[in-house]
């Protein structure tokens, strides 16, 4: 693999991505999925770098998965999304970022649409005036929240007190990143990097001291098609996206997948248990899967934030042996136990998937 | 004096025009922006039918050239300007020269095979071109590190009939150069897997079908009418496609050890500025459009300028000098005028 021959692509996939000033549209199911993703974010640009970002508490969904699932007709969904550009101008701001790969993809087709056919951005206004008596204006700047992240990656890195490092060895930790198919396939040109080698995840990777591994499955869809898992009868196909991506990088003994979606972490994670649980098939060293993280995670751990702080007791594959090679402390004692310092429960254990639960001290506290 | 004719470009095209019109008792400086004439032709290996190298061929052509013929190399064409009753032709070095008529064989230029992001060209070692293929054929060190590959894939119409890269036209010959170049494979490397991943096989000239037909009943060339979705690369560098079988309606993953891309033809950089610079029609592929494709095909719609070769559309070798020597009667039917 030639990386000279992907630099020259990605220098034709650069695009602007605002500086300060954000408003941010969260997703509607991240903080079920990973509960501490969007939290990280906010803390890293308002908290470390300074930033302005405005989280505004009346947006709505998007209606993207119903849109893609064909039950919600795009003039609805465009008059909600032209609702949450009203919240923003209200709010003042003019650089929307959106949390959601989804959510990104869906506003950058309806702005696409409405610059190719002002008639139905007219249409679109009267709907919502109609119903809501609001107006707006169009962003300015449209990102997803993964492009500020790349954005500010050197920054992050500079503030980090952690690597992506095996901290025995020094080498870089072997990293799979997997990009949101929503990200840039359908807009190539709004997408770091482009459709093909996205260079937005590759980038927090090198900046953030890792390796990126390339896969022949790399491109596949890691399994949260819409249509593959909302429909129960096609869920097989869900499982085997996500199989085949395993069993692809497998050899390349990846030490953890880095994803910008909602939900292809869900997926890679909690599948890995379901193939385990099915096939007695485990992926990664000892039995212990290969950990799956959403990119605020990752730069919430080389932060050096306590791991159960930001949520990573909630992987189904366990971050346990991540955070001891790069060498990140954490409190065993404290897996299971909430904000307010109560006892959470201790999930089943996997027939096969290693756990990591301090079962006796944990009873102790209990 | 003689009348003074100058042809851009030394390609196969320019160098038969020349040669023609010298013939004719006309002088001629034959301008190439490059060190040496013979264009694309000069790096092929051999040329379908009879499988003639492309050197001896280019030689055969440049045998015809003579003392009446001025070869002006290193020198880009930057303006072309009707004065009165000539033209006045300059370079980019100050190279200047009247003219009584001119030639345009600026010719084509390969796709670019990068632009097919998906297929890895440029990013995974064993991803080549056909133009690729033909120079390691004429080095004669093909696959020099695989004794035996396995597999090797040929992939059609790269470039070619395809609205992604906003490039709609064919190319014609890149069907019967994939089954040439798929043959000589076979013949070097008779135990590997060969396929041609093809949308449909367009077979137009004398011999193409015969060879077709050989290539599946002799050699046992594998034709899959589909077209490639990606190609990636695994641990060991072996090139992984993922196709459709549209004719048994199956995707296909397919381990190769080699994947050549046939890539199709475009307008040459200096097609498409001397067409904007004289203000010459050109269609959807801008290639330049003849005054009439059918009865005038060497005339352009500016008096005394013609156009010879791949310049006005893709061509054949054979094809090309047919339409340089028609180019040269058609410039001397003109200056007898």
């Amino acid at each position: 693999m030639r990386l000279e021959g992907k630099r020259l692509i990605w220098q034709d996939y650069q695009k602007e991505i605002a500086d300060d000033h954000y408003f941010y549209a969260r997703s509607c199911i991240r903080q079920t999925f990973f509960p501490g993703a969007e939290a990280i974010f906010m803390r890293i640009l308002k908290e470390e770098l300074g930033k302005d970002i405005h989280d505004e508490q009346h947006h709505t969904s998007c209606t993207g998965i119903g849109y893609h699932s064909d039950v919600v007709p795009f003039d609805t969904t465009m008059t909600v999304v032209a609702r949450q550009f009203a919240l923003m101008t209200e709010a003042g701001y003019e650089n929307y970022a959106a949390s959601c790969v989804t959510s990104f993809g869906l506003y950058t087709e309806i702005l696409d649409t409405w610059n190719h056919f002002p008639e139905t951005e007219a249409k679109i206004r009267e709907y919502l005036f109609k119903a809501t008596g609001r107006e707006f204006n169009k962003p300015r700047n449209l990102a997803h929240a993964s492009d500020i992240v790349y954005k500010l990656r050197h920054q992050i890195a500079a503030k980090a007190k952690y690597k992506l490092v095996d901290k025995k060895t020094g080498n870089p930790l072997k990293v799979v990143e997997h990009i949101g198919c929503h990200y840039s396939k359908m807009f190539p040109h709004k997408g770091i990097g482009g459709a093909e080698y996205p260079y937005v995840l590759s980038g927090m990777i090198e900046a953030w001291g890792g390796e990126v591994i390339d896969y022949p499955e790399r491109r596949h869809c890691c399994g949260f098609g819409f249509r593959q898992y909302i429909v129960q009868a096609n869920r097989g196909f869900s499982l085997s996206c996500s199989k085949k991506k395993f069993d692809s990088m497998e050899p390349y003994e990846p030490d953890m997948i880095i994803t910008n979606c909602p939900g292809c972490p869900m997926f890679l994670d909690r599948w890995q248990y379901a193939l385990s649980e099915m096939e007695g098939k485990t992926y990664g060293k000892n039995k212990q899967g290969i950990p799956v993280f959403t990119y605020e995670e990752v730069a919430g751990m080389i932060m050096g934030y306590d791991p159960w702080e930001i949520g990573l007791q909630v992987h189904q594959v366990p971050a346990e042996p991540l955070l001891d090679k790069i060498g990140i402390p954490y409190d065993p004692l404290q897996k299971f136990t909430g904000k307010q310092g109560q006892y959470l429960g201790i999930p089943e254990s996997p027939s096969y998937l290693k756990f990591y639960a301090d079962q006796q001290n944990t009873e102790v506290i209990k | 004096m003689a009348k003074h004719v100058v042809v851009i470009g030394a390609g196969p095209a320019g160098l038969e025009t020349s040669a023609k019109l010298s013939k004719m008792g006309l002088r001629v400086t034959l301008v190439e922006k490059e060190e040496t004439s013979g264009g694309h032709l000069k790096n092929w290996h051999t040329l379908f039918p009879g499988n003639m190298p492309g050197l001896k061929a280019l030689e055969s052509i440049k045998e015809g050239l003579d003392e009446n013929v001025k070869i002006q190399t290193n020198t880009q064409v930057t303006a072309l300007e009707a004065v009165n009753d000539y033209f006045t032709v300059s370079g980019h070095n100050g190279w200047q020269e009247k003219a009584d008529a001119v030639v345009l064989a600026t010719g084509f230029k390969l796709f670019d095979a990068r632009r097919k992001e998906e297929y890895g060209y440029g990013i995974y070692e064993n991803v080549i071109t056909s133009s690729d293929l033909e120079t390691l054929l004429a080095k004669g060190n093909l696959f020099s590190n695989h004794k035996n590959p396995a597999r090797i894939g040929f992939v059609h119409c790269v470039g070619s009939r395809d609205e992604k890269v906003n490039n709609l036209h064919c190319s014609k010959l890149c069907c019967i150069t994939a089954v040439k170049q798929a043959v000589e494979v076979k013949q070097l490397f008779p135990e590997t897997e060969v396929f041609c991943f093809y949308m449909d096989l367009r077979m137009f000239g004398r011999h193409y079908e015969e060879l077709y037909k050989e290539a599946q009943e002799k050699y046992n060339i594998q034709f899959i009418r589909g077209r490639l979705s990606e190609s990636t690369e695994d641990k060991e560098g072996n090139i992984i496609v993922k196709v459709e079988d549209t004719l048994l309606g199956k995707p296909l993953r397919i381990k190769t050890d080699f994947l050549v891309l046939m890539t199709g033809m475009e307008p040459a950089a200096g097609t498409k500025s001397l067409t904007a610079m004289l203000g010459l029609k050109d269609v959807s592929d801008k290639f330049i459009r003849p005054l009439d494709e059918v009865l005038q095909p060497n005339f352009t719609d500016m008096p005394g300028v013609f156009v010879a070769g791949t310049c006005s559309g893709p061509k054949s070798v054979s094809e090309t000098l047919a339409d340089a020597r028609s180019a040269a009667l058609a410039v001397e039917a003109f200056l007898k005028e």
